[in-house]
């Protein structure tokens, strides 16, 4: 480790990775940190994400898909589904992903371009002068050293500190995160290639079940509940082990993962004076599916190549890092803000009407409807409350 | 009353971390780190703990 770079990145997951890559390509020094002792490990993710755009961040490669989709079927809780398939039988418009390996394939990309990086290295704290953050407290195998950067990009998740020790508040707000627990099963009957996600108060107060296909016979079962309608005796655990036990009695477990999932549907600032945050970091996850790989592939590209653009122009303040957030939010605002409020619509909705919604849908041909996108039209047709609640401007996307 | 993480149900997510107000908790790299000089009692990691891995210690 030397003593100074252009930039540190701190954590080692998919935002972090990229955007150490995109800085590096830049032409910037680039320090990559992870806490963990190893690179994709422990996964805390349903590891789903659509294929749009991802050859842009990695060669494919099938050591880390472990299922392509291409269909999914949504339950409400009286059991009326809705299969939304394509209409090309050979259309793949996802993956389920082995983030151990596609993790590590990201941060190799990264040490290919010259990225350097260590593991088992936390980050204890931020060197700041004068308002301006200048690099990072890093302690490594015992060893704390203070290591200087022009900028430093906060990766570190969903238990983000970076950010609060620059002065940015990423606190969650009981109502802005999904409590999530999650089973690697076995030994289970389900289509390889399509996933199934359970919706209403009976599966899930406020988040739903998902079965995400592993391969034939294995899959993430898994389920997100909303932290504010958490309690105990009814934790996302209990919920969990009460829908395997209807739904796969011969199932086994062969991994836990449980994790916290951002649904605020981004942190006001995601910027300061030489810093930047990405990924869970910024909470910059789709607040309705919860999904964020996506994400942190995007926003890792934007502030990776706005660092080496600021290296580049000598410029670490806080008016040239703003280039960062409106990339992201020209790129990803307008569908954040739709889908938050598709999840404040989502939340308050009793399981009647959830019914009832399966109920006016049931039987319509919903071939091609693979995106939210879509499936919002469709419940603007049966709920005008909606159409307004998202103006009617929105409904395009 | 103070917290104590249950080190045989926690899954060291995190989820604890990023609702604490005070910056009192810390997740290292297989556990969670509790500074009780930090922390102020709110319970609100209790609450968002998906399997129960907080309790109030006695």
């Amino acid at each position: 480790m030397k003593e100074s770079y252009d930039v540190i990145v701190v954590g080692g997951g998919p935002a972090g990775a990229v955007a150490a890559r995109f800085a590096a390509e830049g032409g910037a020094s680039v320090l990559l940190i992870e806490k963990r002792q190893e690179i994709g490990d422990p996964v805390r993710c349903a590891e789903g994400v659509g294929t749009k755009e991802l050859d842009k961040y990695i060669d494919e490669d099938p050591r880390w898909i472990a299922a392509p989709i291409k269909g999914a079927t949504l339950y409400v809780p009286d059991g009326t589904s809705l299969k939304m398939r394509s209409g090309n039988p050979d259309h793949v418009y996802g993956y389920i992903l082995e983030r151990k390996l596609f993790d590590r394939a990201l941060v190799e990309k990264a040490a290919y371009s010259g990225v350097e990086v260590y593991t088992k290295a936390s980050a204890t704290g931020l060197i700041i002068e004068d308002g301006k953050v200048n690099g990072v407290k890093i302690k490594r195998l015992g060893e704390e050293k203070e290591i200087r950067a022009k900028i430093v990009i906060g990766a570190d998740g969903i238990e983000s500190k970076v950010g609060r020790w620059a002065g940015i508040d990423t606190t969650l707000k009981l109502k802005d995160i999904e409590s999530g627990v999650q089973y690697l099963m076995t030994n289970i009957e389900i289509d390889a290639d399509n996933i199934e996600i359970y919706m209403g108060n009976k599966y899930a107060p406020g988040g739903y079940v998902w079965i995400f296909p592993k391969g034939k016979n294995r899959a993430n079962v898994g389920i997100g509940l909303l932290g504010n309608k958490n309690e105990d005796g009814k934790r996302p655990i209990d919920f969990l082990n009460k829908f395997i036990e209807n739904r796969f009695p011969n199932g086994k477990i062969i991994e836990m993962n449980y994790g916290g999932i951002p649904v605020s549907g981004g942190i006001e600032k995601i910027y300061g004076n030489g810093i930047m945050l990405i990924g869970d970091a910024a909470q910059l996850t789709d607040p309705i599916t919860g999904g964020g790989i996506k994400h942190a592939l995007w926003s890792g590209e934007m502030a990776g190549t706005v660092a080496a653009d600021a290296v580049k122009a000598g410029d670490f303040s806080e008016k040239f890092l703003k280039k960062y957030q409106k990339e992201w939010e020209s790129k990803a605002g307008k569908v954040m803000k739709r889908d938050l409020i598709l999840k404040n619509y989502y939340i308050n909705m009793s399981d009647e009407e959830a019914n009832k919604i399966g109920k006016a849908l049931e039987g319509t041909d919903m071939t091609g409807v693979l995106e939210v996108s879509h499936l919002v039209k469709l419940l603007v047709k049966i709920d005008k409350k909606l159409l307004l609640k998202l103006g009617a401007n929105e409904i395009g996307l | 009353m103070k917290i104590e993480i249950n080190r045989n149900k926690c899954g060291y997510c995190g989820a604890c971390v990023s609702v604490c107000p005070t910056l009192a908790l810390d997740l290292k790299e297989v556990w969670i780190d509790v500074d009780e000089n930090l922390c102020n009692s709110c319970m609100i990691c209790r609450k968002v703990c998906p399997v129960g891995a907080i309790e109030v210690k006695k």
